[in-house]
C-alpha cells in the first residue's frame, strides 16, 4: 500500500537517505526501525508531502499524497505528538481536525474514548498533557477520519508499557481489518512487541527488512557455549575449524549448537551452559547498526 | 509456504472523496484564531480598544468636535496598532507551535491553506471595521451634536477601510517571511520607524518618502480632504513595498519550505 520507490534525500553534501526502496502491506504492522537519526523521520516526512525529495518517489496507493483529495480520510499521519498548540484543549485539537476532514463532531468524543482520554482530560490544555496523553491525542487524530493507511513516527514514545499494550492491541485489530500500518521506533522491544514486518534503517540506508523470522533465519546460526574447562573446549573447536571469540565467560560460536554439544561430547569435556545466541533481535539491530551508531560498540567484543 | 504472491501494490480508491472546500478551510482558520486563550485575548483586546478610545473622545474632545466621522477615524489608530498582530499571529503561531505539520497534512495545498488565512484575516478586518463604525455610531447618537453626521460619504467607509485591511493584511505578510512570532511583530513596528528616522536625516529622502514610506503615504486617508489622484498612486506604491511584496516573497518561503 505504501511505497518507497529509490527513495534519495540530501541536505547539501550530507546524504540522508540513500536510495531506499521498501513496501508496507495491507493487513500488516511494519516497524520501521534505526538508532536516532538514521533518517527514519526524513522519510516520513516526504510521505506525508511534507519535504520534498531529492530523488525517487513515495506512492500511498498507487498515488502521490498531494494527489490524495482530503488526505485525512484515507491516511492518518502522526509525525510527532508534541507538534500541538500548547493552548489548545485535547478535545478542540481534534475538532479541528474533524472540522477540516467534514467529519461531525460526534466523531471526537468517539476517538477521544477510543484512546481512553477521559472528557476531563480532554477538556484540558494540550500544555499540561503528559507526553504519553500527547500520543494518545495524536494516535485519536490519525485515527479520525478512518484512514485507511497509518504513518505513525515513534508513537510509542512515552507511553508506560501499558500503553505500548494497549498500543499494540490498537494497531493489531486496525492491521486485521486491513489497514496498513507503518510505525518507526529507535527501540527494538516496542517495534518486536507490536510489528510483523521490520524495516532496519541505519545512516540513511536500509540495512535489513523482512518478517521476524525471516530476519532471524537469513542471519546464520551461532551459539553461545561455556564449559567446565573452557581451554579445552577452545582447542577442541580449532581442531575442528570452527570459529570462535571469547563472550564473557564463554565463547560465541559459529556452528550450530548441536555441532558445538557434538564436538565437546567427543572429548569429554563438561558443559554448563548451551544455547543459540542472538535469540532476541537485540543483537541483530546492533550489529547490523553498529557501525552507523554514534556510541561506538565493538561488535563481537566481550560483553 | 511456496505460494505465488502477486507483488501488485494495492490501491487507494479516491473516487468517492473530494478535496477539501475551501469554505471550510477559512472556517477552520477563523476558529484557530480564536479557540486559545491568547487568541481570545487578542480578538476581545480589538473589541475593547475600540470602546475605550471612544469612551475617551467622547469625554476628552471639545464641543462641535464629536461627529461620526472623528469617532470612527480616533479607532483607526489604536485598532491598527492590534490588527497587524492578529495578522502576524495567524500565521506565526502554526510555526511557533509547529502546527503545520498537521494542516499541511490534512490539506496539502499550501497556497490553499494561505489564502484560506487571508479570507480569515479578512473577515477579521471587516468585523473590526463594522464594531467600529458601530460604536462610532452609537456615541454620536449619545453625543447628540448638530451637525454631527454631516458631511460622510462613501469613501470615508471606503478610506477608513482600507487603513483597516491594509494593517491587517501588512501583519499577515510579515508573518509569512519571518514565519516567527518575535521577529515578525518587532519588524513590523520598528522598520516603518527606521524609514521615518532615515527620512528625517536624509533630505533627499524626504521627496520620495510619500512613495515609499507606508506610514507617510497612510496620512492623507486620515483627514477628511480629498485624496488626490498622486496621494493614491503613492499610497499603491507603498502598499506593493510594504504588503505585496513581503506577502509574495512569503508565499514563496512557506511554498518551498520543509515543514518540521
Amino acid at each position: 500500500m505504501i511505497k518507497v520507490d529509490g527513495l534519495s534525500k540530501s541536505y547539501g553534501s550530507f546524504l540522508a537517505l540513500d536510495d531506499i526502496s521498501f513496501t508496507c502491506q495491507p493487513g500488516r504492522v511494519t516497524g520501521f526501525l534505526g538508532p536516532n537519526g538514521a533518517g527514519k523521520t526524513t522519510t516520513m516526512r516526504i510521505m506525508a508531502g511534507l519535504t520534498p525529495a531529492s530523488r525517487g518517489e513515495v506512492t500511498i496507493g498507487g498515488h502521490h499524497f498531494r494527489d490524495i483529495p482530503n488526505p485525512g480520510r484515507h491516511v492518518g499521519v502522526l509525525l510527532d505528538a508534541s507538534a500541538q498548540h500548547d493552548g489548545r484543549t485535547g478535545r478542540e485539537v481534534l475538532t479541528i481536525g474533524a472540522r477540516t476532514m467534514g467529519l461531525p463532531d460526534s466523531r471526537v468524543g468517539e476517538m477521544l474514548e477510543q484512546v481512553s482520554l477521559t472528557p476531563a482530560e480532554a477538556k484540558r490544555r494540550v500544555r499540561n498533557y503528559s507526553l504519553g496523553m500527547r500520543q494518545r491525542l495524536g494516535i485519536a487524530h490519525a485515527l479520525l477520519g478512518d484512514p485507511s493507511v497509518l504513518i505513525l513516527d515513534e508513537p510509542a514514545n512515552g507511553l508506560d508499557p501499558a500503553g505500548i499494550r494497549w498500543m499494540r492491541g490498537l494497531l493489531k485489530a486496525y492491521a486485521e481489518r486491513g489497514g496498513t500500518v507503518l510505525l518507526s521506533s529507535h527501540l527494538l522491544n516496542e517495534v518486536e512487541l507490536i510489528a510483523d514486518e521490520m524495516i532496519l534503517i541505519g545512516r540513511g540506508r536500509i540495512v535489513a527488512q523482512g518478517d521476524k523470522k525471516a530476519l532471524l533465519a537469513e542471519r546464520g546460526t551461532s551459539t553461545h557455549v561455556m564449559a567446565l574447562d573452557s581451554s579445552r573446549l577452545e582447542e577442541a573447536l580449532t581442531a575442528n575449524d570452527v570459529t570462535w571469540t571469547p563472550a564473557g565467560e564463554g565463547l560465541a560460536v559459529e556452528a550450530e549448537p548441536v555441532e558445538v554439544g557434538r564436538i565437546a561430547a567427543e572429548k569429554g569435556i563438561v558443559l554448563i551452559e548451551l544455547r543459540p545466541a542472538h535469540g532476541g533481535l537485540e543483537e541483530l539491530f546492533l550489529e547490523l547498526t553498529s557501525d552507523t551508531q554514534r556510541d561506538d560498540i565493538t561488535p563481537g567484543g566481550p560483553a | 509456504m511456496s505460494a505465488v504472491t502477486t507483488t501488485a501494490v494495492p490501491t487507494l480508491d479516491l473516487s468517492a472523496t473530494s478535496a477539501v472546500p475551501f469554505r471550510r478551510l477559512i472556517g477552520v482558520e477563523v476558529r484557530k484564531m480564536s479557540d486559545t486563550r491568547a487568541g481570545m485575548w487578542l480578538l476581545g483586546a480589538v473589541g475593547l480598544i475600540t470602546v475605550a478610545v471612544v469612551t475617551i473622545f467622547f469625554f476628552a474632545a471639545d464641543d462641535g468636535q464629536r461627529t461620526f466621522l472623528n469617532f470612527m477615524l480616533t479607532t483607526a489608530s489604536p485598532q491598527g496598532f492590534v490588527l497587524p498582530v492578529l495578522g502576524i499571529l495567524l500565521v506565526t503561531s502554526e510555526w511557533g507551535q509547529r502546527t503545520t505539520l498537521t494542516t499541511f497534512t490534512l490539506e496539502p495545498s499550501r497556497q490553499r491553506v494561505i489564502a484560506a488565512k487571508v479570507v480569515a484575516a479578512l473577515l477579521f478586518g471587516l468585523v473590526a471595521i463594522v464594531l467600529a463604525v458601530g460604536i462610532a455610531a452609537l456615541a454620536t447618537v449619545l453625543a447628540g451634536e448638530p451637525g454631527a453626521w454631516d458631511d460622510i460619504g462613501a469613501d470615508d467607509f471606503a478610506k477608513f477601510g482600507i487603513l483597516q485591511i491594509g494593517g491587517i493584511m501588512q501583519g499577515l505578510a510579515f508573518g509569512l517571511i519571518f514565519l516567527n512570532s518575535a521577529a515578525a511583530i518587532v519588524s513590523y513596528f520598528v522598520l516603518p520607524l527606521a524609514v521615518s528616522i532615515v527620512a528625517q536625516i536624509w533630505a533627499g529622502f524626504r521627496d520620495i518618502a510619500a512613495w515609499v514610506d507606508f506610514n507617510t503615504a497612510q496620512q492623507p486617508l486620515f483627514s477628511g480632504v480629498d485624496v488626490t489622484g498622486e496621494q493614491w498612486a503613492q499610497l499603491a506604491t507603498a502598499s506593493a513595498i510594504w504588503i505585496l511584496l513581503p506577502f509574495l516573497a512569503g508565499l514563496v518561503r512557506v511554498t518551498r519550505a520543509e515543514v518540521k
